[in-house]
This record gives structure tokens, sequence and C-alpha cells, in this order.
């Protein structure tokens, strides 16, 4: 009697959940006509947090080259208008295309490491894509496996470190410059509110999340001495509930200043409502939710990197490696500080020279990482961890030991000598050690 | 650290636990009443996004928080009507169907919550307590309906008529059928019921626990309130203390990490964050395991008609 009509009901529960399954990994080509705020000048600041409202075509998953342009896919591991990492990289796709017509941008959202990214990039590369971009460490495996099976392809990895000498490299940026100078900017904040704890939401235990606490910790040294910071980690990049419950534990133990390591603002928000301050992260616009109490937000400006690896490649000249490019490269900057900006009201006025200054150093390539990490540098059990007259090393700064060398099978590294992985002094805290990875 | 820190840093963990729980809470207690009719919805956790979505975008609109909140439960009411619509009149599978009403809440959510990520939050009014000093007055408005509504809720459902009904039709529908009650429109007032509650929770997590909207705002919180309702044996007031012990949970492996209490080195143990994430689930593994004696069963106080399509006329519960 009702088995008909119960057979349609299964049926059309299942074709819903596919839907919702196949808009979830929606390719969205970027329109050419999409002005987004130009990363390489970052000028508005009250720029709306307005995504690329495009009529995504539903059902294909995989989009179609444009025939006669230089194609480029850029494969986010989240949402691209997430108001963080995937939203920079995003609309520096989207910058792309307004500087160069020849140049085609589609990106896939919300891919996950592993088996669906493998799948998705074998699809691109077979559609005849020119550059595919992945823009997280994990998928690092795959982007390996996938080098060698298109040779013809070429590929970038953002935030990894393995590569080949003919069409597979890295690309990163001495974030550690920016969040030094956040660190210089909430030393004096601490200073001037007469609080000297500040503290860290910091999502994993790797190098990478221990370097940038340990530079904005050495850059609060600068402006306050006597300042200390705690951190809670979440272990996660994106858990909005949890980033908030991190911020407002640190608030509640009496921390003011809050770094924000991971990826959405809800600290901020947990800040301000508390009427505490905060530094967000990645994303330019990411002071947007209670910019009133956001001191600034060190963050990604991925284009001009893109569109000079993308020339390289047009040119033929390029040469695939780990690309490790500082401020003076201008992949990143600090909200509030860079040219056409101003800097967020609750700035100290009298940090604000002193900080110029050392951004024009960095800048004009006078003040790098290894000036922030040198020698003689203590860690917060009173070693001294960089001997005087040290500097550290691509490998000191990613961690890259001899296990990493070897478990993934990595040539033409040194392993590190003062590996990241020890908290610099003032830093109240230890790292808890990481089960897998 | 001295003893009166210590207090006030304690009262100040417990109330951001009660401020975590009631969204929670109320998602938890609407299933429970969903489930005691009789109709599992697996949909909590699309709902509370499509509510907290929803709330969140009629808040910037109109710059009403209530208003959002009710927005939110209407969103949230409007997908648990759909739920019903797949399992009581065409009588599909109750999992399956919640399984796709997630999927669809969270689909919808992260596509017209678009425009709404990173943009200005609410602003919550401070207000002045002894020892914690300074709260969100609408924070403090949260804990106390969440605390009246609980024990309503278990008045409703124990001791008055339509939770007679309410619960007779998650026990035993047939006979309810024969007394005059009417079966389908319990079950739909029941299921709207309970998508409006976590239509309700995720508003007030993107306008009041903690402002603003990013993609996949509730964070599984929604999987959890499904399990506390078998953790909470199907009973609001149980309810009331399962939330809120989760919420303290989330907070608590966070909070241990302070340098200044002495347990740092346990607590830096990124596995006891984890052990704590899993609780809810073990928990319920556990209680499901007790429930598998029959006997047991029925002490917990799960309806006995979960899960069942009921079709008039045929025989059966």
């Amino acid at each position: 009697m009702s088995a008909t009509k119960r057979m349609f009901t299964i049926i059309a529960v299942l074709t819903i959940v596919s839907m919702i399954v196949t808009a979830c990994a929606t390719a969205t080509p970027a329109p050419a006509t999409q002005a987004p705020v130009a990363p390489a000048q970052p000028t508005a600041t009250t720029a709306p947090a307005q995504p690329a409202a495009t009529a995504a075509p539903p059902a294909l998953t995989i989009p179609d080259i444009q025939q006669g342009k230089f194609n480029v896919a850029v494969v986010l591991v989240g949402f691209h208008a997430d108001g963080g990492w995937s939203q920079a990289h995003t609309e520096a796709a989207q910058w792309l295309t307004t500087q160069d017509p020849t140049i085609a941008v589609a990106y896939l959202d919300t891919v996950n490491p592993g088996p669906d990214a493998e799948s998705a990039m074998r699809q691109l590369a077979r559609k005849g894509f020119d550059l595919i971009i992945g823009t997280t460490f994990e998928y690092g495996p795959t982007m390996d496996t996938l080098s060698q099976e298109f040779p013809k392809v070429n590929w970038l990895h953002v935030s990894g470190y393995r590569n080949n000498s003919t069409n597979y490299g890295d690309l990163f940026g001495s974030m550690e410059q920016m969040k030094y100078l956040a660190g210089m900017v909430g030393g004096a904040r601490a200073k001037a509110d007469g609080n000297t704890k500040l503290g860290y939401v910091a999502p994993w235990p790797l190098p990478e999340v221990i370097r940038l606490g340990n530079a904005f910790m050495l850059g609060v040294k600068q402006t306050c001495p006597e300042c200390t910071m705690e951190v809670r980690w979440i272990n996660t990049w994106y858990d909005p509930d949890k980033e908030k419950q991190a911020a407002q534990s640190l608030l509640d133990a009496g921390v003011d200043i809050v770094l924000v390591g991971s990826d959405t603002p809800g600290p901020l928000t947990a800040a301000a409502n508390a009427g505490k301050w905060a530094f967000t992260y990645d994303y330019i616009n990411s002071c947007q939710p209670a910019s009133a109490k956001c001191l600034g937000t060190p963050y990604w400006n991925w284009g001009p990197a893109y569109l000079d690896i993308i020339k390289q490649i047009r040119a033929g000249t390029w040469k695939p490696k780990f690309d490790f490019r500082d401020a003076a490269a201008g992949i990143v900057g600090f909200y509030g500080f860079m040219p056409g900006q101003t800097p967020q009201p609750g700035v100290p006025k009298d940090v604000i020279p002193q900080v110029q200054a050392k951004l024009a150093d960095m800048l004009a390539g006078k003040f790098t990482d290894q000036d922030i990490f040198k020698g003689p540098l203590k860690d917060n059990t009173g070693k001294i961890i960089i001997p005087d007259g040290k500097t550290l090393t691509v490998e000191d700064l990613f961690g890259i030991d001899a296990a990493t060398i070897k478990s993934s099978n990595l040539t033409g590294y040194t392993p590190c000598t003062y590996c990241m992985n020890w908290l610099v002094d003032g830093i109240q805290g230890t790292i808890p050690a990481m089960s897998s990875q | 650290m001295t003893a009166n820190e210590l207090i006030a840093l304690a009262l100040t963990i417990v109330f951001g636990a009660l401020v975590s729980g009631s969204p929670l809470l109320f998602a938890t207690v609407g299933e429970i009443f969903s489930e005691r009719a009789g109709v599992m919805n697996l949909g909590i956790e699309g709902m509370m996004l499509v509510g907290a979505m929803s709330g969140f975008a009629v808040w910037f609109k109109t710059g009403d928080v209530l208003l959002g909140l009710i927005a939110g439960m209407a969103f949230g009411a409007l997908l648990a009507l759909l739920h019903a619509l797949i399992t009581i009149t065409l009588r599909a599978d109750q999992v399956v169907s919640g399984l796709a009403v997630t999927f669809l809440g969270s689909g919808l959510s992260s596509i017209l919550g678009q425009p709404y990520v990173g943009q200005r939050t609410p602003q919550p009014t401070p207000i002045v307590l002894p020892i914690i000093e300074q709260v969100a007055a609408q924070q403090l408005a949260l804990i106390i309906f969440g605390l009246i509504f609980a024990p309503l809720a278990w008045f409703y459902l124990h001791r008055t008529r339509p939770g007679l009904n309410l619960r007779s039709v998650g026990e035993y529908p047939s006979a309810a059928d024969s007394l005059g009650i009417n079966v389908y429109r319990t079950r739909y007032l029941y299921v709207i019921f309970g998508g409006a509650m976590s239509g309700l929770g995720g508003a007030a997590m993107s306008l009041i626990t903690d402002p603003g909207w990013v993609d996949g705002k509730t964070s599984g919180l929604g999987w959890i309130a499904v399990a506390l309702v078998i953790f909470a044996a199907w009973d609001p007031m149980r309810g009331v203390w399962v939330s809120y012990f989760f919420g303290l949970l989330r907070r608590l492996p966070l909070d241990l990490q302070n340098p200044a209490l002495p347990l740092i080195s346990t607590a830096n143990n990124p596995s006891l964050g984890r052990l704590m994430d899993m609780l809810p689930y073990l928990a319920t593994i556990f209680i499901l395991i007790l429930g598998s004696r029959e006997a047991m069963r029925k002490r917990l106080g799960s309806p006995a008609a979960l899960g069942i399509p009921y079709v008039r006329g045929e025989r059966g519960l």
C-alpha cells in the first residue's frame, strides 16, 4: 500500500542529501569583473567583508578551463568566505584577474585533505589547469603524488615544504615579522592599561604556531619587558565555539589582550564584549566584528606572490623551491600600519612611530626573522636556547628535524639545530606533546 | 593565587559553563519533547545552524536581539516542519530524514550566511555582579530563562493533561489514538516545538553567548544535544544538569591550562581535551549499553514508540 510512497520518500531524501553534499563543494569561477579589496594596496578601512556574491553554478563540482587563458585553480581547505585564511586566498585569486585579464581563476571550497583533495586535484589537472594551488599543509602528500602524475601541470603548495625541481613548489611568508609588530603594539597597550598579562589562543603545538607566538612575545618585550603571556592550546584551526571559549578562559584568568592564532574572529568579540583587546589573524578585514577593540591584524597578502610565480611560469623561468618570502616581498601585512592605512583607535599614540620605524626596516629588508630570533635568546625555563651570535635557519624556523626529513622523504634540507619547539622567556606554559602529525 | 582570586576564578568558570550550556539546554529539552512524542530528530545540528544564521541576519537588519531570537525559532521550526512532513506524513525513516535535514541546514546556513561572516556583532550590556564582577546582562537573562524554562517543561510533561497526551503518543500511539488523541497532530506539534527550541539555541549562540556568525557556528553542539537527551534519560530536569555539565566540560580543559594553577603538566596533555570532547558520546554509548537490557531501558524512560512511524489502523504500536 504505502510501499511506493515510502520508496518515493527515500529517493527524495537521498536526492536532497546528494544535492546538499555537492553544493557544499561548489566550484565558483571568479568573475573577472569582481573588484575585491586589492591585496597589494589594502586601502579601505571600512571595506565591508562582502564576499564574492557570485551565483554559484550548482551540481558541477569541477570547473572548466577558459580557452586561451592561463588557468589557475585554488583549492581551499575552508569556506571561501570564512573571514580568515581561506578568504585571504580567495581574494588574492580574484585580484589576479584584475591585474592580468589573460589569467582565469577558479576555486574549490571546503576540500578535505586526503582522498577528497586527491580526487578534486586530479580532476582539475585532467581538465587542463595550468597551475593548481593547494592551501593547506595537509595537502602535501597528495600534491607529492599528483605532481609526479601530471608533470605538465604546475603545482604550488602553500604552507608546506615539500617540492621538486621541475613543477612543484612551496610558498610561505614570514608572518612572524607581523606578529612581532603586533607584539610591540600589545606590549605598549598592556603598559598603558597597567595589566602586564597577555594571552594567546594557540591552535596546534606545531612549529608554525610556536614560532608566531614566540615572535609576538619578543615584540611585546620591546615595549613592555615585564609583560607575560599565557597560552590556551585548542587543538584545532577552526572551531568557532572552542576558539571563543579559549579567549573567554584567558579573559577570566585576568588577561587583557588576546592574540588570535586560529581562524575565526570569535576571540575578538569575546574580548570586546568584556571590554578587553584582541589581535585577529589571516584576513585584512577581520577586525570588522568589533573594530573598536581590535588592535590590528597580521594578515596574508598572497596576490603579489601568486602573480610573480605565474609570470615566472609563463616565462618558463620558474625554479620550484621552498619559496619563503618576507615582509619586503609584500606577502604579509599588519593592518593599521601598511601604506594607506591608519592605526586602530586602541593603539597607544606613543608606540606608533616606533612600530612604523620597525615596519619600514622590515619592508626595506633590514629587519628579518633572522633579527627577531637572534642569540642570545632564553626560553621560558631560563635556558639559553640560541647562543650569542647565532641566528635561525629555515629548518630551525620550521622545526624540520632529522625525523621529519626521513618520514617525509625530503631532499635539500639539513636537520635543524635550534628546532622551533621551545617557548621564549615570558610565555607561561609548556608545549603539549603532539600525538601525531 | 590567593584564595579569593581562586574563588572568583571558579565562579567565573561556572558562570561561563552556564552561559555555554544554555543553548545546549534549549536544544536538549526541545529534542526531549520531540522524542517523547515518538519522533527522533537527528536534524538538531542543522536546525541550530539555521537558527543561528537567520537569527543573526534578522538582528543585522533590524538591530533587535529579541526579534533575532524569534526569527531563529521560526526558521528552526520551519526546518522541523520539513522533518515532520517526511517522517510523520510520509512515514520515512526518521534517522535518514534527520541526517538529511542536518545536511540541508548546514548547507543553507553556509550559503545564505555568506554575507554575514565577520560582520559587526550585537553589543552586550555590561552589569556588575558581586565577586565575578562584569558580565553581560543578556547572558544572565539567558541563564535565568533557561532555569525557569526547564522546570516548566518538566511540569508540562509530567503534571499536565497535554503532557500526558504527549507521553502516551510516544509510548503507545494506537492506544492514545483510540482515546481520541490525534497522534499525527501531536507529533507534528512537538517536532516543530523541538525545532523551534533548537533554533532558539542556535540564535542564542550567534546573538548572546558568542556573538557573530561564521560558517559552522555551532561546532557540532547539535550532535551533543542529541546525545544528551539519552544521557538525561528523556527528562527535562536532568537535561538541565547534563547541559550545564557539558557546558563546563567544554571550558574546563582550557581553564586547566592556566599557569597559576598547579595542574599545568596534566592539563597540557592534549588527550585530556579530546577525552572531554568525547565524553558526551562515551556517556551515550555507556547509556545505550545499559539500555540494551529491556528492563533497564524501561527504567531509563526511553519512549516505547520512538522511531516507529504511526500508521492508523495497522497492528503494532
